[in-house]
């Protein structure tokens, strides 16, 4: 016989407000098969846990309900109450009269009435639960980080500090990311390129980390604890076995002005390059767009157009034939490091609804420019040696302005959020060209300064009270080119007048946005994402790093924009979580997964079309001497996330969700 | 391809010559105007600066002439007008209240008619605007002057980019002539403070035609009555205040195409400017070779 204890919580005046819940242990109390039903304040207090567990040992109970919040809220708390008084966890339930009933409802006894049935539904459903054990599945101790900006390197290194291997998947043909490219970084200004470059070297010479640069995810199977990933080794045209870096084949390309990606285009490179000097792995790519050679060949030439930086090598390692390859990984868990992009101002927009502005002159006007040529404008290794000049006439610029949220903030661009850190590298900027150009005027337009952060607003007051840059608040309408200055004309929103100031150079700071392809990166992953492309994490608040996907995570840039501090903070949590993981030899999973009946499953697999997530397997049923009887179908319990969409599907009712069976809701629901 | 017409108040008077140039150039480009019957002035900014119900009936009403007379589309020349028929198609579509405030101030459905700028229609008709042209104007620089209401606010904007629109310089190109490339085209002329505030109207608009010479221009080429007459007739007391004078012929879109299509000037109102366009037109060869001169097609 079942015996059923009800506890009705109050959650203060969240419930009790609106539902009379001594009423509601009241009437429970009745119900057939209930032997105890009682209420209180806060249930999930320690108090509150002890009534459940005092009533189990007392009144012998063999189920418990918990009338309260949502499930997702406390269900894992009763469950362990339950547990530590002796009985099997999944014998609890949560009835939910908070969200599902007090907050949404006014009458109070309508309200009461209510959370009664609810009560009563469950109260019917436990009495047909069985005790389940948690599902161990296997364990490969190995991860993926995927993007090899700053957040996958530090990701990637305390991973393997930590003692487990780590694949590390890089598009690009180097590590490093956006940082690297940056001159000096807020709020302490020191060189980027210095604090990067030995976690890169770290990164390639760590025994535990396998680097994989100019290569990217081809697609994923499995689950956590379980993945498979095939990775795409894109051509590079030089085997990397060979390569010494040592840098002959670039000498002699005869390519030579193909303006430099790691440089936003004020500088050149040849066909094939290494990015940057301090590349990891230093092995050069062959653009395969540009080289004289492949082009050639792709034309199907009978004669060989170039080959000079074959003929340098002394090491014969240039393979203009080399083919993509593939790789298949497998790892335990993955992390998503994949960054970001910048907006672009002009009509070219990567992303659909995003509009650029026409009225600033980008890409028209010389010496209009964005923040990340500026960096490099202000980098020692940059193309100007870290002078500042500006790009039409190679002339110390005096005057330079600044303009800060290009396309943050702008939901007529197609933008509505703030991209966070503009504010800080604007004012960074002020300050580096200010130490170089003495008698330099920086002059910055923006909308608020948002400066929150630990030395960050003391960082732009330097900027204005000791490096003198001049703050206006209000927008630029229009940047047009006036001889051999930029006019713009503005609004000066505090003193309310209107401007017009000639620079020599102007600045726009543009907003962060999600990587282009990201949509289909987080497609392979079945991760979910915003309307931006920023990857979605589980819970804003509590679970930041996780992802919707057992086994996946995210840092950095890619699910927000993010600074350094930042990404890197995110990084390392990623990598606790992991290695916390990892620190058991076997998973445990949640046993509410599907199970087949393998005596009426007739294999017409219905089930298997309708699994979201490809849990359902084919299994050989055989006879006595070995021949295949008929094939049925299986569920992989570590793929299972037990949504019950094949139960529904079944014609046979031979598939079922434990905890979830069909005499427990049809109980449940007469019971209304 | 037939569409309604409504030329507004402009047409019928200070810009005669829009309107006449516009009378001569849709034969050719097989377009058929309907003059919408009844319809009334749209309010311009006295009626929306009043009174928002009465700002938006009043173009509502000539919108729903229009869906009666059996129109989908309605050419606004007048930038404004094409503004206000815009301001009103949105407000009804956008409000329910609003849209039933209106239908019940004017006595009828408004109907599912939109405005279209008469920029937007050639640009649409530049491949016939091509194949038809018929004197070569490829010497001609033009500097192509959107102004304000064509393209502001962004959301009654009939044009390719808010910020940076180029269908005038597409129909242009398609006349042969070539549109210089300037910073003044979406600044403001100054528009109704002609009369009210006529110091900045000389002010703003000095510093649009003086920008447009620099640039090398023939002649200054708009789409609105109001920028029309601030740019040519102010250009006397313009040219006063500024060095070297001005004499920068102003003409309508409509009157540049008509020119392309081998229309006759006078037909097509060249000569009622204030800043003469005698010897712009005179700089224009004649016919190519081989091809009748317009003129005399020209009823
Ligand atoms: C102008 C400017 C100045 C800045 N200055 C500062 C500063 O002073 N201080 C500061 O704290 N922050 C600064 N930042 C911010 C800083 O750039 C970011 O915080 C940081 O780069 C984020 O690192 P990340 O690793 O998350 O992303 P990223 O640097 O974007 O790295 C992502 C990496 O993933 C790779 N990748 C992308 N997609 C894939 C894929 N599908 N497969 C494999 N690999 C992929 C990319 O190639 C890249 O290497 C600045 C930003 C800008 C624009």
């Amino acid at each position: 016989m079942a015996r059923i204890g009800v506890f009705v919580c109050h959650c203060g005046e969240n419930i009790g407000r609106t539902v009379d819940c001594e009423a509601v242990a009241n009437a429970c109390g009745e119900l057939p098969g209930v032997v105890h039903a009682v209420d209180y304040k806060y249930m999930c207090s320690d108090p509150g846990q002890n009534l459940i567990k005092e009533a189990i040992a007392e009144k012998n109970l063999t189920g418990v309900v918990v009338a309260a919040c949502s499930p997702h809220m406390h269900e894992k708390t009763f469950r362990k109450a339950t547990e530590g008084a002796g009985l099997n966890p999944y014998l609890c339930e949560m009835t939910n009269i908070r969200e599902q009933c007090s907050w949404i409802h006014e009458d109070r006894d309508a309200a009461t009435a209510k959370a009664i049935d609810l009560t009563r539904f469950i109260s019917e459903k436990i009495k047909r639960n069985s005790p389940l054990a948690p599902i161990s599945i296997s364990l490969e101790r190995r991860a993926l980080v995927i993007g090899g900006g700053i957040s996958g390197l530090q990701a990637a290194l305390d991973m393997a500090d930590g003692g487990r291997e780590v694949v590390l998947v890089e598009k690009q043909p180097s590590i490093g990311g956006h940082m690297s490219r940056l001159s000096e970084t807020f709020p302490t200004l020191d060189c980027s390129q210095c604090i990067l470059t030995p976690r890169m070297v770290e990164v390639h010479q760590h025994p535990r980390i396998k680097l994989l640069t100019y290569s990217e995810i081809e697609s994923v199977d499995g689950y956590i604890g379980n993945f498979s990933v095939k990775i795409r080794k894109k051509a590079r045209g030089v085997d990397e076995t060979r390569c010494n870096g040592c840098g002959e084949c670039q000498s002699v390309c005869p390519m030579k002005k193909i303006p430099s990606e790691f440089d936003a285009g004020l500088g050149n490179r040849t066909a094939i390059y290494v990015p940057f000097p301090q590349a990891v792995p230093n092995i050069p790519v062959i653009d395969r767009e540009n080289c004289l050679r492949i082009k050639g060949m792709q034309k199907k030439k009978a004669k060989a157009a170039c080959g000079r930086c074959a003929e340098a090598c002394g090491r014969d390692a240039i393979d203009f034939e080399q083919e993509d390859t593939f790789v298949t990984e497998k790892v335990g868990a993955i992390v998503v490091a994949t960054g970001y992009q910048l907006y672009s101002i002009g009509k070219e927009q990567t992303r659909k609804g995003i509009t650029g502005y026409g009225e600033y002159g980008y890409g028209t006007v010389p010496d209009v420019i964005d923040g990340m040529q500026f960096e490099r404008i202000a980098s020692a290794s940059g193309p100007s040696g870290g002078e500042i000049v500006r790009p039409s006439d190679g002339k110390v610029p005096k005057r330079v302005v600044f303009l800060q949220c290009i396309g943050s903030r702008e939901p007529s661009k197609g933008i509505e959020y703030c991209s966070k850190l503009c504010c800080m590298y604007v004012a960074k900027h002020t300050m580096l060209y200010r130490h170089k150009v003495h008698d330099g005027e920086a002059i910055v337009f923006y909308m608020d300064i948002r400066a929150g952060g630990k030395g960050y607003d003391e960082f732009v007051r330097r900027a204005i009270e000791e490096d003198g840059a001049k703050y206006i608040r209000g927008r630029v309408s229009s940047i047009q080119r006036e001889g051999e200055k930029v006019r713009l004309t503005g609004f000066d929103t505090l003193s309310g007048e209107q401007m017009e100031i000639d620079a020599d150079m102007v600045v726009l700071a543009t907003a962060m946005q999600a990587q282009p392809g990201i949509e289909s990166l987080a497609q392979k992953l079945s991760v979910s994402y915003d309307g931006h492309g920023f990857i979605n994490e589980a819970h804003p608040k509590l679970r930041p790093v996780d992802t919707n996907t057992a086994g996946v995570f995210v840092a950095g840039a890619c699910q927000a924009p993010r600074d350094i501090p930042d990404s890197v903070a995110m990084a390392s949590a990623t990598a606790s979580k992991v290695l916390g993981m990892f620190s058991k030899e076997r998973l445990e999973r949640e046993p509410t997964v599907a199970g087949v009946d393998k005596v009426t499953c007739s294999g017409c697999f219905h089930c298997e079309r309708a699994c979201p997530y490809g849990a359902v397997e084919r299994y050989e049923v055989l006879n006595r001497s070995g021949e295949v009887e008929k094939v049925i179908a299986e569920v992989n319990e570590g793929v299972c996330q037990g949504c019950g969409s094949c139960q529904v599907a079944c014609p046979s009712k031979s598939i079922e969700l434990e905890g979830f069976t069909d005499a427990q809701i049809f109980a449940a629901i007469n019971a209304l | 391809m037939k569409i309604g017409y409504f030329p507004g108040c402009s047409l019928h008077a200070t810009a005669r010559e829009y309107a006449e140039s516009l009378g001569v150039i849709t034969g050719p480009l097989d377009v058929e105007i309907n003059e919408i019957d009844d319809w009334a002035c749209c309010g311009a900014t006295s009626a929306h600066a009043t009174n928002h119900l009465l700002g938006v009936a009043l173009p509502a009403r000539t919108l729903a002439l229009a869906a009666e007379q059996g129109h989908e589309q309605i050419l606004a020349p007048c930038a404004a007008c094409y503004s206000r028929l815009a301001a009103a198609r949105r407000a009804v579509d956008n409000d329910p209240a609003t849209g039933a405030a209106v239908e019940k101030a004017i006595g009828r459905s408004v109907g599912t008619a939109r405005p279209i700028s008469l920029v937007r229609l050639l640009a649409e008709l530049a491949p016939k605007v091509r194949e038809k042209a018929k004197r070569p104007l490829e010497d001609i620089k033009v500097a192509c002057y959107y102004g304000c209401l064509l393209v502001r606010p962004p959301e009654l904007n009939d044009l390719d980019d808010v910020e940076a629109p180029t269908m005038m310089e597409t129909v242009v190109k398609a006349t042969g002539a070539k549109p210089v490339s300037w910073n003044r085209r979406l600044d403001c002329c100054g528009g109704g403070f002609s009369l009210s505030r006529t110091s900045s109207v000389v002010r703003l608009s000095r510093t649009i035609l003086e920008d447009a010479r620099g640039a090398g221009a023939d002649v200054l080429v708009v789409a609105c009555p109001m920028c029309h007459s601030n740019l040519d007739f102010r250009q006397k007391a313009i040219a006063r205040r500024s060095e070297g004078g001005m004499d920068i012929p102003v003409i309508y879109l409509s009157q540049l195409v008509g020119l392309a299509l081998g229309q006759d000037h006078v037909a097509l109102g060249l000569g009622r400017h204030f800043v003469s366009t005698a010897s712009f037109i005179s700089r224009i060869p004649g016919p190519r070779e081989g091809e009748s001169a317009a003129a005399t097609e020209v009823g």
